[in-house]
């Protein structure tokens, strides 16, 4: 080890500038462990401050927001039988904040209602709860999303980036990878959704996250066991099912007997899959019903803004006027697959662990521009892939990240959240350019369109920011504003899926490449 | 490693901006009523005329700092009036809770804060690289000041800023600046005058360390600047003929020897006996009163400071001023009338300077900073605030920790390898074994005891105590955290002496 870190040393350059004297060489110089709960600390204490701040819908009856939701369902589940979560009935109002996520919310709704009762029975005792605001209901129910995170999204963090950094072909400098802790853990968008908008979002994309480090150290098995709990918690995790389908099913056609390999994984989707819907299996009605609330296409193909394509070219296009439902379903479907297949066909013809990345990346990018009822919020898919791939590609994560905020800057301003908003902004902005001890600073070659177009982005970027904030829409066109910034994000986002598609496919070459050479050597 | 270059300012810069945005996230948490005194400052100084400062009773919050600080809030009031009229005044303004008088006194301290963050540069601008990064991490960083400033509401960065200023120019040797920015912060916060008789003697000595005529020139000059910042600072209230009040606002010596929460100082150990005391006579049968803590104590306080003066009279070198500063500041917190538990920032602080200089010193600082800055938990009262101030305390003591190992164990591992170069062959196992006798930043098993109390006491004060006595004995939880931590300043109180002593012997 000793002798390791000397070699890296006299690599790196000047006698001085040995391991400790790095601007993070202290952070660093104890090994892994004390790295990860250093940089998980502070990512606790920014979710923890930024907890302080309101939630979506606060003291705004008579539906208030997200956090209402959830506390309503952690307020049916711990009072109802699981049989009646998804029934409309007497004791259960669908149209109040009816249950709309699949069952392992709900068990986790379950769970964190008994930790609500233990403390303070009124905020989730049924009907006479509805709209329940206090002090401390506020704390405990933010606490849930605290322990929520250190116990799923840190720990699947951890695992990945050990998977990682073993993965990687070149020996990263240990700064490189402390910084991409940070980058993975102190994701903007993400704590701004969970800890001030409120969801539980650090579930779904933390067991994503984990069956991710498991594709990454051919442990398939678990891959499909934690990717189907995800789903199951989150029906949004399917964005990433078309890249973990393809990748596996591109191993397992590697393998001596793809039969058997493609069925023990079935076995295993379908084996969690039944456990974690087992109330719901004893008659196809019941499990008609609860599938029935889990796809409301009744709300149309986008709701709100969302920089997706149907909203953006909705300008043009009367998408909702000229078609009905069942056309437009059809048309996203084809559109998304279609999206999707370029990067599908990359990862079944050549498995690889980047590649797989990408096609997370990929794919969730196409679900997120094509298809069929998108949120806002579902920029944090796209965004989880990007930031695994935070080392790899820092400026794609930093540029989707700073859209995928402006995208989601219209929610943040209903949610009073403008303050957290621009502080997590410039936290980023700093944590992403952290000063290095780097002699190989970043070369880029950029031709004068692209700096023409980054300026003007970046203008644009402000300016709309600037324009949204002081000036009144004309009353023609009240969402003039949210409609531009939709289409401005669009566009960005649309960019960077044709980038990110080209680089998972010229990927492959470039690792050709690389081992034809190790071949020649 | 003399000649390797100051750590670059961008990364002071960064870490400025970083911490900048830490306290902007935490402006909605709990605020004590230091914010509306400090608020209704602002309406007074903006709406009274200056001869009225001292006497004005509109709110029970009467101004009783000196007068630079009442400046400070006049300035500050010309901005608060273009935010938010109300803010500034008198009446209407009393009690305001808008988010615009939070958004406005929040930022005013975080700007104040600048002052700290230049005093920091100053002072590491030609440190070596790690020992600058370190001290940034300790000061920028320090949990105290996060939880006292930016959540409790207080300026004490800007003020310490001020300290810290002067403790630059000191250790340069300009005593001048450094003796004229003492009286400055004297007259923002007469607080900080418990370190003055160890600026007197310093001063006193350093300006006759050559002749008497050059040496008298010197203290006339230095004379004649403290003169003129105090009658800068005093004399429009001489003028008005109002000295008396206003010594008589800044003294207010009818409140009593201890604070509303027990600083962890000597006081604590007699209000214990006390309460005990009474406790059991009256269980005995005697009917006493409960004394009213009005006692004539504060005389020791005085008087224990001077234990370091002869060392600065024999020889006062630049380099130990702020140990010396510090250590005044340790006793007079020990021994102090009316210590408010925040005054140990005013040691703690400081001592960050010398914490990087040795293992013995990072040591102690790691000590005495966890066991201060648990003694600041119970002003977060609030449940919001308790994962804040736990994990701000949590990351302190694993920069710490992360930072002086890296400090000392890299020094330790150059000494331990170096004999051994010539032998040669026997590498690995060897090096590591008189790496852990030879020194590198280890934590003793008498520290770690005393810190796993204090998770004891925390567990019992948070979680058992409630749990298991209910609302009985409401006091014990706080007492214990003052009692547990008077011990453990207590300690450092002593290792200071000891070393001021050992130093110059």
């Amino acid at each position: 080890m000793e002798k390791k870190k000397a070699k890296k040393t006299t690599h790196v350059g000047d006698a001085a500038r040995d391991g400790a004297d790095a601007p993070w060489g202290w952070l660093t110089h104890r090994g892994v462990v004390p790295t990860f709960s250093f940089v998980s600390l502070f990512g606790l204490l920014v979710r923890a401050a930024v907890s302080l701040h309101p939630y979506s819908g606060a003291g705004t009856p008579p539906k208030y927001g997200d956090f209402e939701a959830q506390r309503h369902w952690m307020e049916i589940t711990i009072n109802l039988w699981a049989r009646d979560w998804y029934v409309n009935g007497t004791l259960n109002d669908l149209s109040y904040w009816g249950l709309d996520y699949p069952p392992l919310t709900a068990y986790q709704s379950y769970v964190h209602g008994l930790f609500l009762k233990l403390f303070d029975p009124d905020s989730v005792a049924l009907f006479s709860s509805r709209g329940y605001e206090t002090y401390f209901s506020k704390l405990l129910m933010r606490w849930t999303v605290l322990s929520s995170d250190v116990m799923v999204f840190f720990p699947a963090v951890f695992c990945f980036w050990i998977v990682y950094n073993r993965g990687r072909s070149r020996g990263g400098e240990r700064c490189d990878t402390a910084w991409h802790i940070a980058m993975l853990l102190i994701n903007p968008c993400l704590i701004l959704i969970d800890h001030g908008h409120f969801q539980y979002n650090c579930i779904s994309l933390g067991l994503t996250v984990g069956a991710v480090a498991a594709v990454l150290s051919q442990k398939d098995l678990i891959a499909c066991a934690l990717f189907s709990l995800a789903l199951n918690h989150k029906q949004m995790s399917a964005y990433f099912a078309p890249a973990f389908f393809s990748h596996l099913l591109g191993k397992c056609l590697r393998r001596k007997n793809p039969f058997f390999e493609v069925s023990r994984l079935g076995l295993v989707v379908i084996g969690t899959f039944a456990v974690v819907w087992w109330p719901y299996l004893y008659s196809s009605d019941a499990l008609l019903q609860v599938l029935s609330r889990l796809a409301p296409f009744e709300r149309g193909i986008y709701e709100d803004y969302v920089a997706n394509f149907w909203c953006a070219t909705s300008v043009l296009i009367k998408w909702k006027r000229l078609f009905l439902t069942p056309e437009l379903k059809l048309f996203s479907l084809i559109m998304t697959v279609s999206t999707c297949l370029p990067s599908m066909i990359h990862q079944i013809a050549s498995p690889s662990s980047q590649g797989f990345l990408y096609g997370l990346l990929n794919c969730s990018l196409s679900f997120y521009l094509f298809s069929f009822q998108v949120h806002e919020k579902s920029i944090l898919l796209p965004l989880l892939p990007a930031s695994l791939l935070a080392l790899d590609d820092p400026s794609l994560y930093k540029w989707l990240t700073h859209y995928g905020l402006l995208s989601m800057f219209p929610l943040m301003r209903r949610d009073r959240l403008l303050l957290p908003y621009t502080t997590l902004n410039a936290l980023y902005f700093l944590l992403h350019h952290v000063p290095r001890d780097r002699r190989d600073s970043e070369v880029t070659s950029s031709s004068a369109a692209y700096t023409i177009l980054t300026a003007f982005s970046v203008c644009c970027y402000f300016g709309l920011h600037l324009v949204y904030l002081t000036m009144h829409a004309p009353e023609k066109y009240p969402f003039l504003f949210e409609a531009l910034i939709m289409i401005f994000c669009f566009f960005q986002f649309a960019l960077l899926a044709i980038y990110t598609n080209k680089k998972q496919w010229t990927l492959s070459k470039h690792l050709m490449l690389l081992n034809k050479e190790k071949k020649l050597i | 490693m003399t000649n390797t270059p100051p750590p670059p300012v961008s990364e002071l810069r960064w870490h400025v901006a970083v911490a900048t945005c830490l306290k902007l996230l935490l402006i909605p948490s709990y605020r004590s009523t230091d914010f509306e005194v400090h608020r209704h400052w602002l309406a007074l100084t903006h709406s009274l005329p200056l001869s009225r400062w001292y006497t004005d009773e509109t709110s029970p919050w009467t101004l009783d700092y000196p007068p630079f600080f009442a400046f400070f809030e006049l300035l500050l009031s010309y901005a608060a009036r273009a935010v938010d009229p109300v803010i500034v005044h008198l009446h209407r303004g009393l009690n305001c809770r808008s988010d615009s008088v939070v958004l406005f006194q929040r930022i005013t301290v975080i700007a104040a804060d600048s002052c700290l963050f230049y005093a920091v540069y100053r002072l590491t601008r030609k440190c070596e690289p790690r020992k600058g990064r370190l001290i940034w991490a300790l000061v920028i960083w320090s949990p105290m000041l996060l939880i006292v400033d930016h959540v409790h509401f207080q300026y004490n960065g800007f003020l310490l800023g001020i300290l810290l200023l002067s403790i630059s120019y000191l250790s340069e040797g300009k005593d001048l600046a450094g003796g004229c920015l003492f009286a400055i912060l004297l007259c923002f916060k007469h607080l900080f005058a418990v370190a003055a008789p160890v600026y007197f003697v310093y001063l006193l000595r350093r300006c006759f360390r050559g002749t008497f005529v050059r040496g008298f020139g010197r203290l006339s000059a230095l004379g004649v600047a403290v003169i003129a910042i105090f009658a800068a600072a005093y004399g429009p209230f001489i003028y008005h003929g109002q000295m008396q009040q206003v010594i008589r606002r800044m003294f207010p010596f009818g409140r009593g020897l201890c604070h509303a929460y027990w600083a962890p100082n000597m006081w604590v150990f007699y209000i214990v006996m006390d309460k005990v005391l009474s406790f059991v006579l009256r269980r005995l049968g005697f009917d006493i009163q409960m004394p009213a803590a009005s006692f004539t104590g504060g005389l020791v306080g005085n008087s224990s400071p001077f234990a370091v003066l002869p060392q600065a009279w024999r020889n006062p070198q630049p380099k130990d001023a702020a140990r010396w500063i510090a250590y005044a500041y340790t006793s007079g917190f020990l021994f102090g009338w009316h210590v408010h538990e925040k005054a140990s920032l005013h040691f703690v602080i400081p001592l960050a300077l010398t914490a990087v200089q040795s293992l013995g010193d990072a040591k102690h600082y790691f000590w005495l900073s966890i066991v201060s800055c648990y003694s600041l938990f119970p002003l977060l009262y609030e449940a919001q605030e308790y994962p804040i101030k736990v994990l701000l305390l949590l990351l302190h003591c694993m920069a710490m920790f992360l930072g002086f190992s890296a400090l000392f164990n890299e020094s330790a591992r150059a000494k331990a390898t170096a004999p051994e170069s010539r032998k040669g062959d026997q590498s690995g196992e060897k090096r590591s074994s008189s790496l852990a006798k030879g020194g590198g930043f280890t934590i003793g098993w008498i520290t770690r005891c005393y810190l796993f109390g204090i998770l004891l006491v925390e567990l019992w004060g948070q979680f058992l105590h409630p749990y298991i006595l209910g609302n009985k004995l409401p006091f014990v939880p706080l007492m214990m955290i003052s009692v547990y931590c008077a011990f453990g300043i207590m300690y450092s109180w002593i290792w200071q002496l000891r070393s001021i002593v050992r130093c110059s012997s």
